[in-house]
């Protein structure tokens, strides 16, 4: 790990050292992005990541679009929509569009594209986006039905997001390796060439069809993948670069002041809490004791860690789920105002009077880690901190070894409440809690099609899980932008960077 | 002759495929690969389908001896990460790395070695210091703060080379001196120690007094001499610089086989983990193979041994 201070005093340093960035290549018409990541494979339902979902919604379109604003849904590559009934979803599709490489979209696409992402077999990296779909029917050239498994309200919202349409031809033909190399979609952009992990190019769909997504702008998008922030900086300053995001906040407030870039800063989806063993699945463990719980909801100054190392537009969370996620009723949740007094009588009363020592595990973000660790040693919860990569720290999870860990998690950027609260409280593998109450109405909550009827049963989960302090949920992530002051563009709270709606000044 | 590089040979592959053995087990035990491979959004039954599709759940030595059955015919198999076979990754990342070893490691050489004799010849001068200054600053300064100090004058405010990449030779020529500046002092200082010692000995006062020039006396009497255990390290440094050039990769993105290494590691992609161990270690093998070779041609003793 590189020490911070180093890293200010370089970036101080190439501030200094900016004397005037180059101008972007507005001229050529092409915009340069910076990936920090190595994107495994571009077919979207292969990868995993954030890059992968920004190439996804330039390169593809779902079915269904919903407004990052609005969170309104509108017709994509379908015009209309109705359920049959509660596990039949029939779709009327938009005439006249063709993919990238000329196949006309069809039903024969549809079909193909849902009856190969939800067999399990096929290897679907999230399975969870695609495995509430049974199959698909052609009913006329423009007409299909989706059959769900079972009931699944979030249906929609997964047809708006990760769920992209390709073309049936092409697809059987080249399978997820060539798919990967040369994608082919109806989306906004084409791609010219892809670099595994590390550089891709795409052009602009001269015949894109009228999509809510708009038009694209600006003609050429150069991608390439600079794993080191520092250097990302400088490729920015030099004038090689035009947009980088994921921006570590100190960096961002730097380049703000230097007045020579655009430095936006937008809330994202995920959500750091702290995990608690409730259920003892680790052995005898303090924490299956509310008292110890709530004394751990109690210790942690939540707007001060916002205040101090979040910033920008990170708030204090109080659920299990993002606050703009369907179902994620903000009233339901039982809040601990920060009373270090109160953990310490809490602890008392619970029989730890001096504290005691747990293991705190974590994976990333060791400094809001340390910062939470020491909120726990003033009331004194002493910590053994184990800071691993993530698939260890997932594994030892799974077997319930975890007494307490900092853990975060993004909803894959689904706006409903079953993407986090029901992904961690079913008595899953990663379910500390195993609370029988919050599962009946978690499942309740799930599979009803009735909003209401969804709404009330996720309060319920959410009112039980935080009165009895199964977590301690603290705060939202988010993220900056930078680009150069002759790039237009307005972030979305998705985490989504949507290349249609960039332009130049 | 020929048996004896025979018997080395087969003791090579051996190695390595013992270096290969104890790398899988070790990755088993670094982290559950069903879970890094499903990534930071899966969830359990996620983790479980990935688990059975790749067969995670069979014993660990089924595992690896069906890895090692493949690999003797030369499949490597296909990264679980990118989706694509192993052996076209590392031939397209290694080309890079390579380049960035073979311009580093004679970078070093050519600035290590004259500064070296030069320091030799003239011990306590201003040559000399400025050597032993050159060579502690190199071991004391971390090779990403010193690209970032490269980037930061000669990209940003020369403007003269190009931050970040590898789309031309121009890309090359930071991060060849920031590999290249790391090996240098050890290189520098061992032929200066070694030039030192030959230059005293009773042979080369002999060359003197037979009156062969100061020329000859150096590169042809002293220096071949000196220059002996240089060849050794170089060429453990150039299998170092192969694998280890992960930092200056990262700094300068040009996702060579070392950066790749890397990232394989933290994203438990076993296959292209494991590919990379037993390249790299057949490197290490050749390169001090070589580095014997050529040490046998500038000292015939070596040759009997």
């Amino acid at each position: 790990m590189k020490p911070s201070w180093l890293k200010s005093s370089i970036a101080g340093l190439a501030l200094v050292a900016a004397a005037g960035a180059a101008s972007a290549e507005k001229a050529n018409d092409t915009l340069r992005v910076a990936f920090t990541k190595e994107l495994e494979n571009v077919d979207s339902f292969f990868n995993s990541s954030r890059e992968g979902v920004v190439l996804q919604r330039a390169i593809w379109d779902g079915l269904i679009y919903r407004d990052p604003v609005t969170n309104e849904y509108t017709g994509n590559l379908a015009t209309s929509w109705e359920w049959i009934d509660d596990t039949t979803l029939e779709l009327k599709l938009r005439e006249g569009v063709t993919f990238h490489n000329g196949e006309p979209f069809n039903a024969d696409d549809v079909v193909y594209t849902v009856n190969f992402v939800s067999k399990e077999e096929n290897g679907v990296k999230t399975q969870r986006n695609v495995n509430w779909m049974e199959s698909a029917e052609k009913i006329d050239d423009y007409t299909v039905r989706i059959n769900l498994k079972d009931k699944f309200p979030a249906a929609i919202e997964f047809l708006s997001g990760p769920v992209s349409m390709y073309p049936d031809q092409y697809y059987a033909e080249v399978g997820p390796s060539g798919m990967g190399l040369e994608p082919v979609g109806t989306g906004p952009y084409k791609v010219v060439s892809v670099v595994p992990g590390q550089h891709f190019v795409l052009e602009k769909n001269e015949n894109y069809h009228d999509s809510p997504k708009g038009q694209p702008e600006v003609t050429n998008i150069d991608i390439r993948t600079i794993p080191d922030v520092n250097t990302q900086m400088a490729e920015l300053f030099s004038g090689s670069l035009d947009v980088i995001w994921q921006v570590p906040a100190d960096q961002a407030e730097k380049l703000a002041e230097m007045g020579q870039f655009t430095v936006k800063n937008e809330s994202t989806m995920r959500v750091g809490y702290l995990s608690m063993d409730a259920a003892g699945r680790s052995g005898d463990t303090p924490f299956s004791d509310l008292r110890v719980r709530q004394a751990v909801n109690h210790a942690i100054n939540r707007q001060e860690l916002v205040d101090a190392l979040l910033k920008g537009k990170s708030k204090v969370v109080w659920t299990p789920c993002f606050p703009s996620q369907f179902g994620c009723e903000q009233d339901a949740a039982q809040t601990y105002e920060y009373d270090p007094e109160k953990a310490k009588a809490l602890l008392a009363e619970a029989g730890y009077p001096d504290g005691f020592t747990t293991e705190l595990y974590a994976y990333r973000n060791r400094e809001y880690a340390e910062a939470i660790i020491s909120y726990l040693n003033a009331v004194g919860i002493k910590t053994d901190f184990k800071f691993l990569q993530y698939s260890a720290l997932r594994e030892l999870n799974m077997k319930g070894d975890v007494p307490l860990a900092f853990l975060t998690w993004g909803s894959f950027s689904i706006n409903d409440a079953s993407a986090m609260v029901s992904q961690f409280f079913k008595h899953g593998s990663l379910d500390d809690a195993r609370d029988d109450q919050v599962l009946a109405d978690l499942n309740v909550a799930d599979s009803s099609t009735d909003p209401e009827q969804r709404i009330e049963h996720y309060a319920k989960a959410i009112k039980r899980i935080t009165e009895q302090a199964y977590w301690a949920p603290m705060f939202s992530y988010n993220t900056n932008y930078v680009f150069t002051n002759e790039v237009e563009y307005t972030p979305t709270a998705d985490e989504v960077l949507r290349f249609t709606t960039m332009s130049w000044k | 002759m020929l048996i004896f590089i025979a018997k080395r040979l087969g003791l090579a592959i051996m190695v390595a495929f013992t270096v290969s053995f104890i790398s899988f087990t070790l990755l088993f035990l670094a982290g559950d690969p069903a879970a890094a491979l499903a990534g930071e959004t899966a969830s359990g039954e996620d983790i479980e389908a990935i688990r059975k599709l790749y067969g995670f759940d069979r014993p660990m030595l089924v595992q690896y001896f069906d890895w090692l059955l493949s690999a003797v015919q030369g499949d490597f198999g296909e990264s679980y990460y990118f989706r694509l076979p192993v052996s076209s990754l590392i031939v397209e990342r290694l080309s890079v790395t390579m380049t960035l070893g073979v311009c580093g490691i004679t970078f070093a050489l050519l600035t290590a070695v004259p500064l070296g004799v030069a320091a030799a010849i003239r011990p306590n001068s201003l040559i000399d210091r400025l050597a032993l200054f050159l060579s502690v600053a190199g071991q004391a300064m971390p090779s990403f703060w010193f690209g970032l100090i490269l980037i930061v004058i000669f990209a940003i405010q020369l403007g003269w080379l190009p931050p970040s990449g590898a789309s031309s030779p121009m890309h090359f020529i930071m991060p060849t001196i920031v590999l290249g500046y790391y090996a240098m002092p050890a290189i520098m200082r061992l032929t200066r120690a070694g030039m030192l010692e030959v230059l005293s000995s009773e042979y080369i006062r002999t060359a003197r007094a037979k009156g062969a020039s100061e020329g000859r006396v150096l590169f042809r009497h002293a220096l071949r001499n000196a220059i002996i255990p240089v060849v050794s390290l170089a060429a453990v440094q150039m299998g170092f610089m192969l694998g280890g050039s992960i930092v200056v990769e990262s700094i300068f993105a040009l996702h060579g086989a070392g950066y790749l290494a890397w990232e394989s590691i933290a994203r438990n992609d076993l296959p292209t983990v494991q590919a990379l161990i037993l390249v790299f270690s057949m490197f290490y093998i050749v390169f001090t193979f070589l580095a014997d070779v050529l040490n046998a041609w500038l000292d015939p003793r070596m040759r009997s041994s």
